[in-house]
């Protein structure tokens, strides 16, 4: 008898295993045509046991996962995958059942249409505008929006947002930064303010990006453009969509550090706490590293690194250091 | 009256075991002590046999006849019996071949008594394996990575998983799948093994 080649036999087991262990409708009778399974041949036994041990190690390595000691966060977590759907299923009840809506009230933009929505450090909100459009604010951002009949116009004052356009050609929407502007083409993109700069990620349809100090400029971004405006520059590069993916990661909590150096990793995560991570001692700050990351979880980024990198930890209070 | 002796045997059914009584014990013996011997293994194999494509059959291969042996009995010694067991697979592949390298023979004692040294540290095994686990992570594709990601850093089950990344439960399963393939390669050290052949 020739045996079934054991990469075919691995993802055979490897589709159990999920199906048992990462699902809440494992029922009695799985259990059984599992263990039926099993029984059947000890290629299968030891292809499934395998996977099982390999999954028992790596939920061992606990200083990769929150912990749950954090109230808060295990709630919001706990709401996050809710939380956008419920606000996606509105936007969309509002942009597509609109017909019905718009005969009962009629168009109903207030000509003083005008609010701020803002977000303190670690933040994180999601609003839908009257148009429909949508718009996350990362941690730390502030944002005054004006929608009318006529207009819709929103102003970065400080932080970073990913916006979710409805296309309406008669309103462009525009995003004005410091003297950096966005006007949407039908799109989704990230914009993310600077003390004198404004980046600008598209991940969906058109955009196009207006400097408008002295030597003014103006780009066309198309998806996976990425485009940094300062005052008299503008420039436009190609991002590769995995990147884009991970940049987006405050959308879901966590932040992706890609061969990011211990530095650029420490201020990112500062971006969204109180207890800021301080680096001392010269080279330390260049050791680079891959993670993906709580946002909100300064302990466990301290951790790892101490973890990774042998290095020494001191909690200050409001400062947690980190040094050889 | 109802609730109270249902919550109880429901809480003694949580933990309860995955294989009928019996078999757990044969998992249990083979997840904790052949498993680690995995990258012992793999090296044996990688020096012992030409043809570097046919080595994980032959890990299959082995993790079943030693699993069926211990069926009956548990051996002793696990790692000379794993060890024994590959070598003698070897052998009888090679045997049709009309060659037997005097290396495979020797190798299994000379194997077996360098793993018993003392003396390497649990903290070092640890961070070694959150390195490789974070290799791992990083080469899996995007989408499979952040399913992994959001099951064992954030903890989500499935359907949150599906909901979260607002895909389809199969394509959930399928990078869940993919991902147990992965991580576990590298629990086991399999580059770990590549590295070390000769």
């Amino acid at each position: 008898m020739i045996p079934a080649p054991a990469d075919a036999l691995e993802q055979r087991a490897a589709e159990w295993l999920q199906q048992q262990r990462y699902w809440k409708d494992w029922s009695p009778a799985d259990q059984a045509a599992l263990d039926a399974w099993l029984e059947e041949s000890p290629n299968h036994a030891v292809a499934y046991w395998r996977l099982a041990g390999g999954l028992d190690r790596t939920e061992r390595l606990a200083a990769l996962r929150p912990r749950r000691a954090h109230a808060v966060s295990g709630f919001f977590s706990a709401l996050w995958p809710v939380l956008p759907k419920l606000v996606a299923a509105f936007a969309a009840a509002s942009v597509l059942g609109g017909g019905a809506l718009v005969m009962l009230n009629g168009p109903h933009y207030r000509d003083d249409g005008l609010q701020t929505y803002s977000t303190g450090l670690g933040g994180h909100q999601i609003i839908t505008l009257a148009d429909g459009s949508q718009i996350e604010l990362n941690t730390d951002t502030r944002l005054r929006a004006e929608i009318t009949a006529h207009r819709r116009f929103v102003t970065l004052e400080r932080g970073e947002a990913f916006f979710q356009i409805v296309h309406d050609e008669k309103r462009p929407f525009v995003v004005q930064a410091g003297g950096q502007r966005i006007t949407d083409l039908g799109t989704q993109f990230l914009a993310r303010r600077e003390t004198g700069r404004l980046e600008v990620d598209l991940v969906e349809g058109k955009a196009r990006v207006d400097t408008t100090g002295q030597n003014a400029r103006s780009a066309l971004l198309l998806p996976g453009d990425r485009a940094i405006a300062t005052a008299n520059e503008l420039s436009v590069t190609k991002k590769a969509p995995h990147k884009l993916q991970e940049q987006l990661g405050w959308r879901r909590g966590v932040i992706v550090f890609d061969n990011a150096t211990l530095a650029d990793a420490a201020a990112e995560l500062n971006r969204y706490n109180q207890q800021k991570i301080v680096i001392v001692g010269s080279g330390v700050g260049q050791l680079t590293l891959n993670a993906t990351l709580p946002a909100n979880n300064v302990g466990l980024f301290v951790r790892s690194a101490r973890t990774l990198f042998n290095l020494q930890v001191e909690n200050r209070g409001n400062e947690i250091v980190i040094s050889r | 009256m109802n609730k109270s002796p249902d919550n109880g045997r429901e809480g003694e059914g949580m933990r309860g075991k995955p294989m009928p009584s019996g078999a757990q014990g044969l998992a249990g013996w083979f997840i904790g002590e052949v498993l680690p011997l995995e990258p012992i293994l793999m090296q044996f194999l990688h020096r012992n046999w030409r043809n570097q494509s046919d080595i994980v059959d032959l890990r299959q291969e082995v993790y079943a006849r030693v699993w069926s042996a211990a069926r009956k009995e548990l051996p002793q010694h696990t790692k000379r019996f794993v060890l024994t067991t590959a070598r003698n697979l070897i052998i009888n592949r090679l045997r049709d071949e009309h060659v037997v390298p005097i290396e495979v023979i020797a190798d299994v004692d000379a194997l077996g008594a360098a793993m018993d040294a003392p003396g390497v540290d649990q903290a070092v095994i640890a961070r070694d394996e959150l390195r490789r686990l974070q290799g791992a992570l990083d080469q899996l594709p995007p989408r499979c990575r952040e399913a992994v990601v959001l099951a064992h850093v954030e903890g989500l089950a499935g359907h949150e998983i599906a909901q979260r990344m607002n895909i389809s439960r199969p394509t959930v399963s399928v990078h869940l799948a993919q991902g147990l393939r992965a991580l576990t390669s590298i629990m086991y050290g399999e580059d770990v093994a590549r590295e070390k052949k000769p």
